[in-house]
């Protein structure tokens, strides 16, 4: 099979090349061709890394990683609905029930992926032909993480019209892959926030239930009842597993942690970056809840809601909203993330501390991580220009002390 | 003659102060949100761009080198308080809707700058084309993107609604991000960037 396809590739390469039928696809042409097969080519000059995993690869594996998330939030996605849906067409708790939650949700999510894609490579591919680029795999991981990350009921032409601009404003304008220095995915999503926000907060999006024809269904996720000063109704085991209302996949901590395994052991993604994001934000947790031991009478003259949330257990922070998600698949973007590790300690700890940061204190935002991860992938460039500044400086230091001490 | 037409004509399209210098940003994110105020907001820059540069080119040789930016302010002031006792006179509603940007309009770099450009060392007739040409090539930009941003974030133009009804209720809304000022920024960045493209020699070689 592999053969014949191969054939058919070599067959059809002349009407791609200069003097054939269509060299103006040459770009999408190629990008099929090295979908498929290793390219065969060698570099000519300079020094070049040789490695097996090259970026299409290096983007299946994320793609892999981010697999049992997505196949829980397809799940989570007809569960929520079950639970609410007057006439679900099989009994709660069955097995058939449980097979159709994922069908359902699966039904669901395909539209979403198939846009997001439609419309992210139609962008890519237009991109790559108008400059003579080649066509690179960048929106893959992209493409798979948009649809993840949004409300349910988010609809397909707001899905299309962020995806856009997320991957002209947020990545073709600054020169395509790897010169963006924001997450195009979270682009997208902070789109939604600014430009829809009645479709991507409130009780009434997380519930897909207008395929009933019922009006929106009412439920709160976690950290909106947090804003409204209520304690979150789910408890820290439904949190953990992720039966809860949210954005289509970040919601279940367990199967995100399934992908960090995979990540880690492929050493794909930094588990500096991770492990300082879980820091940063614990340790703003932690100090919150000694903030609310201190009483202060100024604090509840700031917001009345505020002491719910000051004295809520540091470790829910973790399982709520997309904080997790945004540790592992959105901070540790390697384009966008801070390239030193020095410089990745501070990024992370920094996302983990404004994410909590803005959740507490700030009810008109009660998701602070994709805000946080986007303004530090803001000052990822200044960290690490600072970082190896130092380093600079630290070893001109040394060698003047050496200099001074080997002479006479 | 042809000369002078180019004053005019070259400010609107490759010499445009916002999209080309970058100058007089910050008050085209500030009154862009609807048509209205942006159209009024354009005319008064365009009047006081040209009545300046004509005062103080008929003043040029007259005014000290070391307190020339004094003599300029003085005369811009003047011209930008007449501009708004005049919008409070006769366009009452829009003036309270501009509110200290019409104050402000003495702080737009693009007056000064043609002041010191240009106005300084040409003659009053020259100088008033030339502002007249400026002042126009700010309007233009900010009623291309006060007609996108008010389109697409209040689905309106000069307040009459342009979608009807039934759009709404088929699903579609409003883009609350358009109404937000870092829009008008992405915006302007979208027409200066189309503008580039299409005319190469506007783009710097930085390969160096």
């Amino acid at each position: 099979m592999f053969n014949n396809l191969r054939r058919f590739i070599d067959k059809i390469k002349p009407n791609f090349t200069e003097g054939g039928k269509f060299p103006w696809l040459k770009s999408t042409f190629e990008a099929f061709e090295t979908f498929a097969f290793t390219p065969n080519r060698v570099t000519k000059r300079g020094c070049h890394v040789r490695d097996a995993v090259d970026l299409k690869r290096a983007m299946i594996v994320v793609v892999i990683a981010l697999a049992p998330a997505m196949l829980f939030g397809m799940w989570n996605i007809g569960y929520q609905t079950s639970l609410h849906a007057s006439d679900w067409p099989y009994e709660l708790g069955t097995a058939a029930s449980w097979w159709y939650c994922l069908w359902f949700g699966f039904l669901r999510m395909l539209p979403m992926l198939a846009v997001s894609y439609i419309v992210g490579l139609g962008i890519e591919f237009t991109f790559a032909q108008i400059r003579h680029h080649e066509v690179n795999e960048g929106f893959l991981v992209t493409g798979f993480l948009i649809p993840m990350i949004v409300p349910v009921t988010t609809p397909l032409w707001q899905l299309a019209l962020a995806t856009a601009f997320a991957v002209i404003i947020g990545k073709e304008v600054f020169g395509g892959t790897g010169m963006n220095f924001l997450n195009p995915a979270l682009v997208a999503r902070a789109f939604l926030f600014f430009a829809y926000p009645t479709r991507m907060s409130g009780d009434s999006v997380w519930i897909a239930a207008d395929l009933w024809g019922t009006d929106a269904i009412s439920s709160a996720t976690p950290l909106a009842e947090l804003a409204a000063g209520i304690r979150p109704s789910a408890s820290a085991l439904d949190l953990l597993i992720g039966t809860i209302p949210g954005s289509t996949c970040e919601t279940s901590v367990i199967a995100i942690l399934l992908g960090v395994i995979i990540l880690l052991l492929t050493g794909i993604a930094s588990w500096r970056i991770m492990l300082s994001v879980i820091l940063g934000g614990g340790l703003m947790g932690l100090f919150f809840n000694l903030l609310s031991t201190l009483n202060l009478p100024q604090l509840s003259t700031l917001n009345s809601q505020l002491s719910t949330y000051l004295q809520l257990p540091f470790y829910y922070h973790y399982l709520m909203g997309g904080f997790m998600f945004g540790a592992v698949f959105m901070a540790t973007d390697p384009v966008t993330a801070a390239q030193t590790n020095v410089g990745k300690w501070i990024y992370g700890l920094l996302i983990g501390i404004f994410a909590v940061m803005l959740r507490v204190l700030n009810p008109a935002y009660p998701e602070g991580m994709m805000l946080s991860i986007l303004l530090m992938n803001c000052f990822a460039p200044l960290i690490d220009h600072c970082v190896v500044a130092r380093n600079i400086k630290k070893r001109q230091k040394r060698a003047l002390v050496q200099q001074k001490s080997t002479k006479p | 003659m042809a000369n002078l037409k180019k004053l005019i004509i070259e400010p609107l399209r490759k010499t445009n102060p916002v999209t080309a210098l970058v100058l007089g940003i910050c008050s085209c994110l500030a009154v862009t949100a609807q048509l209205k105020p942006a159209l009024v907001m354009g005319a008064s820059v365009t009047v006081v761009t040209a009545l300046s540069n004509f005062i103080i080119s008929l003043l040029r040789k007259g005014i000290p080198n070391r307190i020339r930016i004094i003599v300029q302010l003085v005369v811009v002031a003047t011209l930008v308080i007449l501009i708004d006792q005049f919008l409070k006179a006769f366009a009452y509603d829009v003036s309270k809707q501009l509110s200290v940007y019409v104050g402000l309009i003495i702080t737009n770099c693009i007056i000064m700058g043609r002041l010191e450009a240009f106005a300084l060392s040409h003659g009053p007739w020259e100088s008033f084309l030339d502002g007249l040409g400026n002042g126009l090539g700010y309007c233009l930009i900010l009623v291309i993107v006060a007609f996108f941003r008010e389109l697409l974030g209040s689905g309106t133009l000069l307040g009459f609604q342009v979608f009807p009804q039934s759009f709404y209720e088929a699903g579609y809304q409003n883009n609350g991000l358009m109404i937000l000022p870092p829009m008008a920024l992405i915006v302007v960045g979208i027409i200066i960037w189309i503008q580039r493209t299409r005319n190469p020699e506007m783009q710097e070689n930085n390969q160096n």
